[in-house]
């Protein structure tokens, strides 16, 4: 009986830990993009960037160090951060945009994107080291 | 109802819904390609609607779309592809998902135009 409570538990564990990680990040993306009106979709790139940053230094230091809990990954990674940066709204704003915009969107967030995640690969490598 | 309440059960249900997907599609960044044009297929279509209300784009929008689709694990997993030496893997999954997510946009808002009255 208690064993197989304990292991409903566990089952469920990551679908909470997720849950709650979704929620915060859905909120906090969406209150970003409410401070940074304007015609250029300035709220998309600030929460794909530092999201990017954030998960960047989450998922090295799981390579590297490995420190940090599976759940603690769970709840910022897919939980939070997976929630707080966006690909469909940044394609549809792209899509909304004039040709000559929308490439800037485009390599805005791509290089930035992937700029950051190697960005947050050197911080982790330099603590670790 | 709360529009920050709306946002975040959107959010909550859109984290989720990837998760589960994430379980299903393996392989190179697929689950995260599935989700990132799904989802643009589902915003294309609720952007596009001509009686847009606030409380659904609130819910299923900026919550349920924006949480499912995600960019940081595309752009993680982009870079890993990249410095594990499959460089045109890397590339291709830059492009795909690019390409996948703008096609998925417009089908989308073109689905609902045709069937809208």
């Amino acid at each position: 009986m208690s064993v197989q409570k304990s292991h409903a538990l566990k089952r469920f564990e990551p679908i909470l830990l997720i849950a709650v990680g979704g929620f915060v990040g859905a909120i906090l993306r969406s209150a970003v993009s409410d401070a940074l009106p304007g015609a250029f979709p300035w709220g998309t790139l600030a929460v794909n960037v530092t999201g990017s940053f954030a998960l960047g230094v989450l998922l090295y230091e799981a390579h590297l160090a490995d420190m940090l809990a599976p759940e603690t990954r769970l709840v910022v990674g897919t939980g939070f951060l997976s929630s707080f940066t966006t690909y469909s709204t940044f394609a549809v704003q792209t899509s909304q945009l004039s040709p000559m915009v929308a490439v800037l969107n485009i390599g805005a967030n791509y290089v930035l994107g992937f700029l950051a995640v190697l960005l947050g690969r050197r911080i982790v490598g330099g603590v670790v080291s | 109802m709360n529009p920050v309440v709306l946002v975040g059960v959107g959010g909550m249900l859109g984290a989720l819904s990837r998760y589960f997907v994430g379980q299903r599609v393996s392989g190179d960044g697929r689950g995260t390609l599935a989700v990132n044009v799904l989802g643009s297929l589902f915003l294309g279509a609720l952007t596009a609607s001509f009686t847009p209300n606030a409380s659904l784009l609130m819910l299923f929008g900026t919550g349920f779309c924006g949480a499912f689709t995600t960019f940081s694990s595309f752009a993680f997993e982009t870079v890993r592809l990249y410095e594990r030496g499959k460089r045109r893997k890397a590339i291709n999954n830059a492009t795909i998902n690019l390409v996948g997510a703008l096609l998925a946009v417009a089908v989308g808002g073109f689905v609902v135009t045709v069937i809208s009255p």
